[in-house]
Protein backbone atom coordinates (compact mmCIF):
# COMPACT_ATOMS: atom_id res chain seq x y z
CA UNK A 1 0.00 0.00 0.00
CA UNK A 2 1.52 3.23 -1.34
CA UNK A 3 1.46 5.61 1.32
CA UNK A 4 2.51 9.83 0.96
CA UNK A 5 5.16 10.67 3.61
CA UNK A 6 6.01 14.37 2.06
CA UNK A 7 3.92 16.59 1.24
CA UNK A 8 2.54 20.65 1.49
CA UNK A 9 1.97 21.42 5.20
CA UNK A 10 -1.66 22.20 6.25
CA UNK A 11 -0.79 25.99 7.31
CA UNK A 12 0.68 26.98 3.52
CA UNK A 13 -1.53 28.12 0.85
CA UNK A 14 -1.92 26.39 -2.32
CA UNK A 15 -0.13 29.65 -3.97
CA UNK A 16 3.53 29.21 -5.81
CA UNK A 17 5.54 31.37 -3.72
CA UNK A 18 6.91 34.66 -5.22
CA UNK A 19 10.24 34.59 -3.87
CA UNK A 20 13.43 33.61 -6.36
CA UNK A 21 14.77 30.27 -7.53
CA UNK A 22 16.97 29.08 -4.40
CA UNK A 23 15.75 31.18 -1.86
CA UNK A 24 15.65 30.03 1.95
CA UNK A 25 12.64 31.94 2.52
CA UNK A 26 10.13 29.38 1.29
CA UNK A 27 11.57 26.72 3.20
CA UNK A 28 11.49 28.63 6.60
CA UNK A 29 8.10 29.59 5.54
CA UNK A 30 7.37 26.02 5.13
CA UNK A 31 9.34 24.53 8.55
CA UNK A 32 7.54 27.33 10.65
CA UNK A 33 4.18 26.20 9.30
CA UNK A 34 5.10 22.19 9.85
CA UNK A 35 6.22 23.38 13.40
CA UNK A 36 2.30 25.32 13.78
CA UNK A 37 1.07 22.15 12.25
CA UNK A 38 2.91 19.50 14.60
CA UNK A 39 2.33 21.47 17.72
CA UNK A 40 -1.25 22.12 16.75
CA UNK A 41 -1.24 25.52 16.96
CA UNK A 42 -2.68 26.78 13.70
CA UNK A 43 -6.01 28.25 15.48
CA UNK A 44 -4.64 30.02 17.72
CA UNK A 45 -1.31 31.48 16.11
CA UNK A 46 -0.65 35.39 15.09
CA UNK A 47 1.84 36.32 12.67
CA UNK A 48 3.74 39.33 11.72
CA UNK A 49 5.28 39.51 8.61
CA UNK A 50 7.97 42.45 7.81
CA UNK A 51 8.66 44.97 5.39
CA UNK A 52 11.36 42.74 2.96
CA UNK A 53 11.36 40.06 0.50
CA UNK A 54 8.74 38.31 2.86
CA UNK A 55 6.39 41.45 3.26
CA UNK A 56 3.74 38.83 0.97
CA UNK A 57 3.89 36.03 3.76
CA UNK A 58 0.51 36.81 4.89
CA UNK A 59 -0.51 35.34 1.48
CA UNK A 60 1.16 32.36 2.29
CA UNK A 61 0.58 31.52 5.68
CA UNK A 62 -2.52 30.09 6.60
CA UNK A 63 -3.00 31.25 10.08
CA UNK A 64 -3.68 35.02 11.00
CA UNK A 65 -1.32 37.61 10.28
CA UNK A 66 -0.95 41.40 10.77
CA UNK A 67 1.21 43.14 8.65
CA UNK A 68 3.89 45.58 10.39
CA UNK A 69 5.67 48.70 9.29
CA UNK A 70 9.69 48.28 8.56
CA UNK A 71 11.61 47.00 11.60
CA UNK A 72 8.56 47.16 13.91
CA UNK A 73 7.43 43.54 14.02
CA UNK A 74 8.26 43.07 17.58
CA UNK A 75 6.32 46.08 18.60
CA UNK A 76 2.95 45.00 17.15
CA UNK A 77 3.63 41.43 17.68
CA UNK A 78 3.95 42.89 21.56
CA UNK A 79 0.56 44.55 21.14
CA UNK A 80 -1.04 41.67 19.82
CA UNK A 81 0.62 39.37 22.49
CA UNK A 82 -0.34 41.76 25.47
CA UNK A 83 -4.46 42.01 24.02
CA UNK A 84 -4.32 38.49 23.68
CA UNK A 85 -2.09 36.69 25.46
CA UNK A 86 -3.54 32.97 25.07
CA UNK A 87 -2.29 33.48 21.56
CA UNK A 88 0.82 32.38 19.80
CA UNK A 89 2.73 35.45 18.11
CA UNK A 90 5.42 35.33 15.78
CA UNK A 91 7.18 37.74 13.89
CA UNK A 92 8.89 37.09 10.99
CA UNK A 93 12.24 39.11 9.90
CA UNK A 94 15.02 39.85 7.42
CA UNK A 95 18.17 40.98 8.79
CA UNK A 96 17.74 44.46 7.49
CA UNK A 97 14.50 44.91 8.90
CA UNK A 98 15.33 43.67 12.59
CA UNK A 99 19.20 44.65 12.71
CA UNK A 100 18.86 47.86 11.00
CA UNK A 101 15.53 50.02 10.79
CA UNK A 102 14.02 47.77 13.74
CA UNK A 103 17.18 47.82 16.15
CA UNK A 104 15.39 49.94 18.84
CA UNK A 105 12.17 47.55 18.85
CA UNK A 106 14.32 44.55 18.75
CA UNK A 107 16.37 44.84 21.46
CA UNK A 108 13.57 46.79 23.98
CA UNK A 109 11.33 43.77 23.23
CA UNK A 110 13.80 41.32 24.15
CA UNK A 111 14.84 43.42 27.35
CA UNK A 112 11.20 43.84 28.41
CA UNK A 113 11.24 39.79 28.03
CA UNK A 114 7.90 39.96 25.80
CA UNK A 115 6.31 36.24 25.12
CA UNK A 116 6.89 36.07 21.69
CA UNK A 117 9.17 34.61 18.74
CA UNK A 118 11.03 35.90 16.93
CA UNK A 119 12.45 34.33 13.23
CA UNK A 120 15.42 36.37 12.22
CA UNK A 121 16.06 35.20 8.13
CA UNK A 122 19.92 36.65 7.79
CA UNK A 123 20.98 36.81 4.27
CA UNK A 124 23.78 39.32 4.47
CA UNK A 125 22.01 41.74 2.54
CA UNK A 126 18.88 43.65 1.39
CA UNK A 127 17.30 41.32 -0.94
CA UNK A 128 14.28 42.94 -2.15
CA UNK A 129 16.03 46.65 -2.51
CA UNK A 130 18.52 44.56 -4.53
CA UNK A 131 21.05 43.64 -2.72
CA UNK A 132 22.62 46.68 -0.87
CA UNK A 133 24.93 46.29 2.19
CA UNK A 134 22.84 45.42 5.65
CA UNK A 135 24.87 45.31 8.56
CA UNK A 136 25.39 41.93 8.37
CA UNK A 137 27.07 41.60 5.35
CA UNK A 138 30.46 40.23 5.63
CA UNK A 139 33.51 42.10 5.43
CA UNK A 140 35.00 41.91 1.98
CA UNK A 141 31.57 40.76 0.90
CA UNK A 142 30.24 42.54 -2.30
CA UNK A 143 27.20 44.54 -2.92
CA UNK A 144 25.57 47.02 -4.53
CA UNK A 145 26.36 49.41 -2.06
CA UNK A 146 29.78 48.26 -1.24
CA UNK A 147 31.57 47.63 -4.75
CA UNK A 148 35.11 45.88 -4.05
CA UNK A 149 33.87 44.26 -0.67
CA UNK A 150 32.49 45.31 2.55
CA UNK A 151 35.29 47.65 4.62
CA UNK A 152 35.94 47.52 8.17
CA UNK A 153 37.32 51.09 8.77
CA UNK A 154 34.55 52.89 6.07
CA UNK A 155 31.71 50.32 6.84
CA UNK A 156 32.08 48.91 10.07
CA UNK A 157 32.52 45.12 10.82
CA UNK A 158 29.05 43.23 10.28
CA UNK A 159 26.93 42.75 13.77
CA UNK A 160 26.33 39.99 15.94
CA UNK A 161 22.51 40.66 17.01
CA UNK A 162 21.98 37.40 18.30
CA UNK A 163 24.94 37.65 20.67
CA UNK A 164 23.89 41.67 21.98
CA UNK A 165 20.55 39.96 22.44
CA UNK A 166 22.17 37.02 24.30
CA UNK A 167 22.67 39.69 26.86
CA UNK A 168 19.93 40.95 28.00
CA UNK A 169 17.48 39.30 30.48
CA UNK A 170 14.53 39.08 29.31
CA UNK A 171 15.75 36.44 26.58
CA UNK A 172 15.37 32.75 27.48
CA UNK A 173 16.43 30.96 23.74
CA UNK A 174 18.43 32.34 21.05
CA UNK A 175 19.66 30.12 18.54
CA UNK A 176 21.68 30.26 15.38
CA UNK A 177 21.15 27.70 12.47
CA UNK A 178 20.95 27.77 8.32
CA UNK A 179 18.77 25.92 5.72
CA UNK A 180 21.69 25.13 3.27
CA UNK A 181 21.49 21.56 4.04
CA UNK A 182 19.48 18.53 4.18
CA UNK A 183 21.04 18.48 8.01
CA UNK A 184 21.07 21.90 8.71
CA UNK A 185 17.27 22.14 7.45
CA UNK A 186 16.00 19.86 10.04
CA UNK A 187 18.03 21.43 13.33
CA UNK A 188 16.48 24.17 12.22
CA UNK A 189 13.14 23.05 12.64
CA UNK A 190 14.07 21.33 15.97
CA UNK A 191 15.16 25.05 17.12
CA UNK A 192 11.82 26.67 15.78
CA UNK A 193 10.10 24.01 17.47
CA UNK A 194 12.21 24.63 20.79
CA UNK A 195 11.63 28.40 20.69
CA UNK A 196 7.65 27.99 19.98
CA UNK A 197 7.49 25.32 22.65
CA UNK A 198 9.07 28.36 25.26
CA UNK A 199 6.63 30.75 24.26
CA UNK A 200 3.97 28.19 25.29
CA UNK A 201 5.14 27.92 28.40
CA UNK A 202 5.45 31.23 29.00
CA UNK A 203 8.76 31.82 29.33
CA UNK A 204 10.14 35.14 27.54
CA UNK A 205 11.53 36.15 24.37
CA UNK A 206 12.72 33.51 22.02
CA UNK A 207 14.51 34.13 18.70
CA UNK A 208 15.82 31.82 16.28
CA UNK A 209 18.29 33.45 13.67
CA UNK A 210 18.27 31.33 10.11
CA UNK A 211 21.30 31.86 7.78
CA UNK A 212 19.69 32.17 4.59
CA UNK A 213 20.62 31.92 0.83
CA UNK A 214 20.17 34.54 -1.39
CA UNK A 215 21.44 33.50 -4.73
CA UNK A 216 20.15 36.13 -6.84
CA UNK A 217 21.69 38.87 -4.81
CA UNK A 218 25.08 36.93 -4.14
CA UNK A 219 25.08 36.73 -8.20
CA UNK A 220 25.78 33.00 -7.45
CA UNK A 221 23.85 29.39 -8.03
CA UNK A 222 21.66 27.81 -5.96
CA UNK A 223 24.06 25.07 -4.84
CA UNK A 224 26.97 27.74 -4.95
CA UNK A 225 24.81 29.87 -2.69
CA UNK A 226 24.44 26.64 -0.02
CA UNK A 227 27.92 26.28 -0.02
CA UNK A 228 28.99 29.66 -0.09
CA UNK A 229 26.84 29.70 3.75
CA UNK A 230 29.21 26.82 4.90
CA UNK A 231 33.01 28.01 3.26
CA UNK A 232 31.72 32.00 4.67
CA UNK A 233 28.68 33.25 5.96
CA UNK A 234 29.36 30.80 9.25
CA UNK A 235 33.48 31.91 9.65
CA UNK A 236 31.20 35.32 10.78
CA UNK A 237 27.81 33.77 11.82
CA UNK A 238 29.01 30.36 13.63
CA UNK A 239 26.21 28.28 14.09
CA UNK A 240 25.24 27.43 17.58
CA UNK A 241 23.02 27.65 20.55
CA UNK A 242 23.68 31.64 22.00
CA UNK A 243 21.44 31.38 25.06
CA UNK A 244 18.96 28.13 26.42
CA UNK A 245 17.56 29.35 29.84
CA UNK A 246 14.94 26.82 29.27
CA UNK A 247 16.37 23.66 31.31
CA UNK B 1 16.06 -7.80 2.71
CA UNK B 2 13.48 -5.90 0.41
CA UNK B 3 14.61 -3.17 -1.28
CA UNK B 4 12.63 0.54 -0.35
CA UNK B 5 10.48 1.61 -3.12
CA UNK B 6 9.70 5.60 -3.22
CA UNK B 7 8.09 7.05 -5.60
CA UNK B 8 8.36 11.82 -5.89
CA UNK B 9 5.84 13.97 -7.99
CA UNK B 10 7.10 17.41 -8.99
CA UNK B 11 4.46 19.76 -9.94
CA UNK B 12 6.67 21.97 -13.03
CA UNK B 13 4.15 24.81 -12.50
CA UNK B 14 5.72 25.28 -8.92
CA UNK B 15 9.40 24.64 -9.86
CA UNK B 16 11.57 27.50 -10.42
CA UNK B 17 14.65 25.39 -11.89
CA UNK B 18 16.82 26.10 -8.50
CA UNK B 19 17.72 22.07 -8.74
CA UNK B 20 18.77 21.71 -5.19
CA UNK B 21 16.79 18.77 -5.48
CA UNK B 22 19.12 17.10 -8.15
CA UNK B 23 22.05 18.00 -6.29
CA UNK B 24 20.75 16.08 -3.12
CA UNK B 25 19.09 12.94 -4.66
CA UNK B 26 21.83 10.12 -3.71
CA UNK B 27 20.71 8.25 -6.50
CA UNK B 28 20.44 10.13 -9.21
CA UNK B 29 17.11 10.00 -9.73
CA UNK B 30 16.22 13.84 -10.93
CA UNK B 31 17.63 15.22 -13.85
CA UNK B 32 16.42 18.46 -15.71
CA UNK B 33 13.19 18.44 -18.35
CA UNK B 34 14.44 20.12 -21.78
CA UNK B 35 11.24 21.49 -21.92
CA UNK B 36 9.86 24.76 -20.13
CA UNK B 37 7.28 25.58 -18.05
CA UNK B 38 5.22 28.58 -18.14
CA UNK B 39 7.20 30.47 -15.86
CA UNK B 40 10.00 30.04 -18.49
CA UNK B 41 11.91 27.71 -16.22
CA UNK B 42 13.48 24.49 -16.98
CA UNK B 43 11.50 22.38 -14.12
CA UNK B 44 12.98 19.45 -12.46
CA UNK B 45 11.85 15.79 -13.87
CA UNK B 46 11.72 12.34 -12.50
CA UNK B 47 14.52 10.24 -14.24
CA UNK B 48 16.06 6.82 -14.01
CA UNK B 49 13.50 5.70 -10.58
CA UNK B 50 12.96 2.61 -13.38
CA UNK B 51 16.54 1.23 -13.26
CA UNK B 52 16.09 -1.55 -10.97
CA UNK B 53 20.13 -1.82 -10.11
CA UNK B 54 21.11 1.16 -7.70
CA UNK B 55 19.39 4.49 -9.21
CA UNK B 56 15.19 3.61 -7.62
CA UNK B 57 13.84 6.47 -5.87
CA UNK B 58 13.92 4.95 -2.21
CA UNK B 59 11.44 7.64 -1.12
CA UNK B 60 13.98 9.14 1.27
CA UNK B 61 12.13 12.96 1.15
CA UNK B 62 15.58 14.56 0.50
CA UNK B 63 14.84 16.55 -2.06
CA UNK B 64 11.07 17.26 -1.03
CA UNK B 65 12.76 18.87 2.00
CA UNK B 66 15.19 20.94 0.28
CA UNK B 67 13.07 21.98 -2.02
CA UNK B 68 12.10 25.91 -1.31
CA UNK B 69 8.87 25.20 -3.55
CA UNK B 70 7.61 23.02 -1.93
CA UNK B 71 6.99 21.10 -5.49
CA UNK B 72 7.70 17.72 -4.77
CA UNK B 73 5.64 15.07 -3.07
CA UNK B 74 6.93 11.60 -2.09
CA UNK B 75 5.53 8.50 -1.84
CA UNK B 76 6.57 5.37 0.00
CA UNK B 77 5.56 1.84 0.00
Amino acid sequence: MEELVFTRPRYIKKAPFHYCPGCGHSIIHRLVAEVIEELGIGEKTIGVPPAGCAVLAYDYFDVDMGEAPHGRGPALATGIKRILPDRIVFSYQGDGDIAAIGTSETIHTANRGENITVIFVNNNCYGMTGGQMAPTTLLGQNSTTTPGGRDENRDGPPIDLSEMLALVRGTVYIERTAVNSIRNIRNTKKAITKAFKAQIAGLGFSLVEILSPCPTNWKMSSTDSCRWIDESVMQTFPLKVIKDEIG
Amino acid sequence: MKPKKGRIVIDSRLCKGCYLCVSVCPNECIGISEESNEKGYHPAKVIGTKDANDRACTGCTLCAVICPDIAIEVYRG
